[in-house]
């Protein structure tokens, strides 16, 4: 698929935004006053200027408010109603905080819908039968995990992130582990797309159109994997194995802040990966993946 | 709604014979021209001379050659449009309501005032028969020609898809395949008509009618090939005592 520089950006910030929102409303003794007004601008930075990224995918970005009447059947629906709710209900939480009132039950709320949106804009990808590596519950699973881990990291939890670094960390070599076989185990191949397959082997002679199109330009994206595995690897060291020692290191400020760094960089690698890795099935009309 | 149509009586769709294809593209063509000018925004077609042609087609023809465990290898030309899908993947996915499949004839149609351009619905659709219009940043696939089947202005005889009508080889045919008496459906249970990626549980109504297999290398390669063999096999006269002389030595 297309790593197209608007998702990446979206899925990578608000996964941090809202993931920094879990941990600001299940905080048993939250910041007030200014220090909850530094907090919640930082959150609502990195999940407004994520959406705000997204919206820069759509070809007609004027209608976008239409996108709010499907809830009952599609994950991006939900996911609009998931951020404006979660941000709502956050902004009074935050609010309230300002002046030193914390209302506990409300963070609560705001913490659960900041983590179903994560999970909305993971299931975007993870319903789609077709996209095999996709269409996986570890889908949502590392999209949830990595907005926690951020989420951690960002509120100066130390003990939390350094656990949440190792359990996403760890996820996520094992998403590219099995993704690289859940093509083949889809079964869908060029016999099953053309039903050639019972008199021979099919082979794709030459395409239906000279130029490129739509199709190749957005789904069937080979440019990129060929540093793959470098890049896994690149991804891994910076989105989990560096911050882990740095938040080891004294100077909590300091080299906190550079694990934030090292992991928001690694993170925008992997989510390169997720998408310029993911093969299409429509690839296959065309002899390619 | 996005949500599919519980049941549909009516399923129309087309029946392509990969038989008789021979990939002239005409119904690629007749697409085109009946849909730059009729439904929704026109299929654009930008620069289509220069040095970046782009541009939208809701119908492509595919080659393939199928190599079976003996004998030669078979060229089978491919058409590939929206299959209107019984349980259309890209219907459920779209977040505005404008991808719909209508309950009364099974057409899946995107309402192009209320798409938003997310791609989404290109994404879920196996088949790659939904491209993002260039120009109108809208969505755009095959309506099996709403407009002409319907449409009381044309001849009877032009009441079917543009593709169907201009198609030289009779390979592609029109019809409800819900209905088990109609043309193509006695076609299709005639000829075996198959489902594409059937395991990715689509339940496409389009059909395709597998190619008939072909003779094989065995045996006369044709009736006249006797007549076909050189005459003079032996050399007669001068060369021929030429011949059997130098043969002698």
């Amino acid at each position: 698929m297309h790593p197209a520089k608007s998702i990446i950006l979206f899925t990578t910030l608000s996964g941090l935004g809202f993931g920094l929102l879990v941990w600001l409303g299940l905080d048993p003794t939250p910041p007030t006053g200014w220090v909850a007004f530094v907090f919640f601008a930082v959150a609502y930075a990195l999940a407004l200027g994520g959406l705000a990224a997204s919206s820069r995918h759509l070809r007609r970005p004027e209608r976008a408010l239409k996108a709010f009447s499907q809830w009952r059947s599609s994950w991006l629906s939900r996911e609009a109603w998931g951020a404006l709710l979660a941000l709502s209900v956050m902004a009074l939480y935050a609010l309230l905080l300002l002046f030193g009132v914390a209302v506990l039950p409300l963070g609560w709320l705001g913490a659960a819908l900041s983590l179903a949106t994560v999970g909305a804009t993971a299931m975007i990808y993870a319903q789609l039968k077709t996209v095999p590596r996709w269409h996986h519950w570890s889908t949502p699973a590392l999209f949830l995990s990595l907005a926690l881990t951020g989420g951690a990291l960002l509120s100066g939890r130390v003990l939390a992130a350094s656990l949440l670094l190792i359990v996403s960390g760890a996820l996520q070599a094992w998403v590219w582990w099995d993704g690289d076989k859940r093509f083949a185990r889809a079964g869908t191949t060029l016999s099953s797309a053309t039903g050639l397959g019972e008199r021979g082997t099919p082979r794709a002679l030459f395409p239906p159109h000279t130029g490129s199109n739509y199709l190749l330009d957005e789904m069937v994206y080979v440019v990129g994997r060929r540093h793959a595995q470098k890049l896994r690897v690149i991804a891994l060291l910076l989105m989990a194995l560096l911050p882990l020692i740095l938040l080891q290191l004294p100077l909590p400020h300091v080299f906190g802040l550079l694990a934030l760094v090292s992991h928001t960089a690694g993170v925008l690698v992997s989510r390169w990966l997720f998408f310029a890795e993911a093969e299409h099935v429509v690839g296959l009309y065309y002899g390619r993946r | 709604m996005t949500d599919l149509p519980q049941h549909s009586e009516k399923k129309l769709g087309l029946v392509i014979d990969l038989d008789t294809c021979v990939g002239c593209h005409a119904c690629v063509v007749a697409c085109k021209g009946w849909n730059d000018q009729a439904y929704g925004a026109p299929l654009s077609d930008s620069e289509p001379y220069g040095a970046d042609p782009s541009g939208a087609f809701l119908n492509r023809v595919h080659s393939y050659e199928v190599l079976p465990e003996t004998g030669p290898a078979q060229h089978v030309h491919f058409p590939k449009s929206c299959l209107h899908c019984e349980d259309a993947p890209c219907v459920p996915v779209c977040p505005t309501g404008a991808s719909y499949k209508r309950a009364e004839d099974g057409i899946v149609l995107v309402n192009e005032d209320a798409c938003i351009g997310c791609g989404l619905c290109a994404w879920a659709c196996p088949y790659g028969a939904r491209e993002m219009d260039p120009s109108a940043g809208v969505m755009k696939k095959c309506t099996l020609c709403v407009d002409r089947i319907y449409n009381d202005a044309l001849p009877e005889e032009d009441r079917e898809p543009a593709c169907v009508r201009t198609c030289p080889a009779n390979a592609r045919h029109f019809g409800d395949l819900g209905d088990p008496e109609s043309a193509v459906s006695q076609l299709v249970a005639e000829r075996g008509g198959i489902d594409l990626m059937p395991e990715q549980g689509t339940r496409p109504v389009n059909k395709y009618l597998p190619p008939r297999p072909r003779d094989g290398w065995g045996g006369d390669t044709d009736v006249l090939a006797p007549y076909l063999e050189p005459v003079a096999e032996e050399p007669e006269g001068f060369l021929g005592w030429l011949d059997r002389t130098l043969g002698k030595l």
